[in-house]
């Protein structure tokens, strides 16, 4: 006979229960402390805040521990956190060029003001599983030179110069707009297009960018910079009438310089496609250069015939904490909306059945 | 980070009045989709985060919530809405559809005729009618804009040309006070006419999405249909197997893997009500 189903609540509390057994594992092992996770497992930390949008170290770390190392989900716990906390205020815009620089490379000038520094990259790395790191042997201290004298200005600043590509863009007066306060509604400000990329999914962002560079929308990338280090942020109080420094976030920065063949108005030049993100986040601020640029089609009057150009689809499919949501509630119960399938599927069925019946009859 | 209070319904008391306001502007313009700033929620997107955020701009501390998923009150995801609100708002809860001033749903409509001051609020996975004929948002507001609405009539003509009736039997589109159409939400189209004319105030949250909408008392809700082709509502030939209840919706339960099965409401509260008042099985002679 017919048992309801019955008792959700107990089966959610004792699921719960298991998945924090499951988190744990094996007892007789340390569980990982959240000072491992930062220091040890730092790019995860860097994706966790990207995405998630918020930048705390610890924070990031801990939701990594409590997501059992599933990215998304703890992506998704960081976001949870963030949109409960007030907004105080728009810092005055970060200045890349000042950055305290780890790595900075540049793929279109072999040498230039400051220097290429490779810093800590897998780059020619021979991809060898490593035995000897299943031990904890020692490992050697850095090397280190002090910072030379010489500034590192942007490579874009250089080509500004000779006015060989486009501009940088006028500062709005307005305050910029916040996609996490205010509905989106397309066609987008590049601003809010921007950090919509900047938390969007790095594989998304990935297959798209990789998609311009197999013909979908090509855009003549070069490399121009790409710099990952520590910048101050500030913020002016009016009260004071005079801009604080709140601390310092690490960020990468890409620059992609990319052709452009010029219109009736614009002679040639080239133009960009931006990436910026919290961390280090190499791959994920090269993939969101390459769709920004991709994405600005319009703007340059060039023919959208691909995806990566496509505003709607790639913003509003680029949130990976809205897409693994809306995906995995196909999990929850349909069985209202299948009954009605159900019963219109048989209904067919019939009639085909009896239709059949009438032409064999006749 | 330490461990912080909430404020009264999880949401902060700013985002509750922008969405308030936005809930304002729906109620003024029935069926018209209302962008809204909708938050990241401790639930999934696609779990229900519109409905949670109406809900908690609406809810106050007198109300009393009843959270139904599939017409169930037990449904997991209803039960973890419900000790939500229960844990961030204090609310009390309910299961009865008719002590209740505050009804969340996903998917149903309550068989319990809703009362006046009673507000029931949707969970909605996509807000636009027409998103399935055209996925741009851009050209659905348009053509909202213009009520240009041929692009569904000829869809349901050709459920038509190709079955001899119209194949949606979910989220069965809607023409709200002859302006809007309007997506129900993913009710069975058996739900439809109950949303006509209803004494309740009617709110849909579409998270993910970020729109809200809403029907206000007594507005005409009219499921689209042609002159020849009317709109029907699905009917089950046989009564709940557990109250004998007739003209309600029915959730279909096997039994063994030989093609046994049987018939229940899919509204459960007002199953056991029903069975409260000594109502059972119909005897029928048609027992197999």
């Amino acid at each position: 006979m017919y048992v309801a189903v019955k008792g959700g609540e107990a089966a959610i509390a004792n699921a719960h229960r298991l998945l924090a057994d499951r988190r744990r594992g094996d007892r007789s092992l340390p569980a990982i402390g959240i000072e491992q996770i930062v220091n040890q497992l730092g790019l995860a930390v860097d994706r966790v805040m990207g995405e998630g949008s918020l930048y705390d170290r610890e924070l990031a770390a801990l939701a990594i521990t409590q997501a059992r190392g599933d990215m998304i989900e703890a992506i998704f716990l960081v976001r949870a956190y963030r949109t409960t906390l007030p907004r105080f205020g728009i810092s005055v815009p970060i200045d890349t060029a000042a950055m305290e620089i780890e790595r900075r490379i540049s793929a279109s000038f072999k040498d230039l003001p400051g220097g290429q520094v490779l810093g800590p990259t897998f780059d020619y790395t021979h991809r060898l599983i490593d035995p000897a790191l299943a031990e904890d042997l020692p490992v050697d201290a850095p090397l280190t030179r002090e910072a030379p004298e010489t500034a590192s200005p942007r490579v874009t600043d250089l080509l500004a110069g000779e006015g060989l590509i486009e501009p940088d863009g006028v500062v709005s007066s307005e305050p910029p707009g916040d996609l996490t306060r205010e509905p989106l509604e397309f066609p987008l400000s590049r601003e809010l297009r921007l950090q919509a990329l900047a938390r969007g999914d790095e594989g998304f962002l990935l297959a798209l960018g990789y998609s311009t560079q197999r013909g979908y929308a090509r855009t003549h990338p070069f490399a121009g910079e790409i710099r990952i280090g520590e910048v101050e942020v500030r913020l002016f109080v009016p009260e004071l009438g005079f801009e604080v420094v709140l601390g310092r976030v690490r960020v990468t920065e890409c620059q992609m310089v990319n052709q452009f063949h010029g219109n009736a108005e614009t002679p040639p030049q080239f133009t960009r496609g931006y990436g910026l993100v919290f961390g280090q986040a190499e791959r994920k601020a090269m993939s969101m250069a390459l769709c920004d640029r991709a994405l600005r089609a319009r703007e340059f009057g060039e023919d959208i015939v691909a995806p990566a150009q496509d505003e709607e689809f790639v913003i509003s499919h680029s949130d990976n904490v809205q897409a693994t949501g809306f995906v995995e509630h196909l999990k929850l119960p349909h069985y209202v909306d299948f009954q009605a399938e159900l019963d219109l599927v048989r209904r067919l069925r019939a009639e085909h059945a009896s239709e059949r019946k009438r032409e064999a009859a006749e | 980070m330490s461990a912080r209070a909430y404020n009264f319904a999880y949401l902060d008391e700013q985002t509750k009045r922008m969405i308030r306001r936005a809930l304002l502007k729906a109620v003024a313009i029935p069926g018209y989709q209302v962008p809204f700033a909708s938050r990241e929620m401790p639930m999934p997107y696609g779990w229900g985060t519109g409905g949670v955020q109406v809900t908690a701009a609406v809810i106050g501390p007198d109300d009393v919530l009843k959270v139904i998923d599939q017409g169930a009150d037990d449904t997991t995801n209803a039960v973890s809405i419900r000790a939500f609100f229960a844990k961030v708002a204090e609310v009390k809860t309910t299961t009865r559809t008719a002590e209740a001033t505050l009804i969340q749903t996903r998917h149903r409509i309550p068989e319990h005729p809703l009362t006046s001051g009673q507000i029931l609020v949707y969970q909605v996975p996509i807000p636009e009618p027409l998103r399935f004929l055209e996925p741009r948002e851009t050209e659905t507001r348009t053509m909202h804009a213009l009520s240009e609405y041929g692009l569904m009539h000829v869809k349901l003509y050709e459920d038509i040309a190709r079955h001899g009736h119209i194949a949606t039997t979910y989220a069965y589109p809607v023409k709200v006070e002859g302006r809007y159409l309007m997506d129900p939400s993913p009710i069975p189209k058996f739900d439809n006419p109950k949303m006509h004319r209803s004494p309740a105030l009617q709110l849909f949250g579409a998270g993910r999405e970020k729109r809200i909408y809403a029907i206000p008392p007594f507005t005409e809700v009219v499921s689209l249909d042609f002159d020849d082709h009317p709109f029907t509502v699905q009917e089950f030939g046989a009564p709940c197997a557990l109250c004998g209840a007739e003209g309600v919706y029915l959730d279909e339960v096997v039994l063994d893997d030989k093609g046994g099965h049987m018939f229940v409401c899919s509204d459960t509260d007002f199953c056991e009500d029903r069975r409260a008042q000594g109502f059972g099985p119909q005897v029928t002679e048609a027992a197999e």
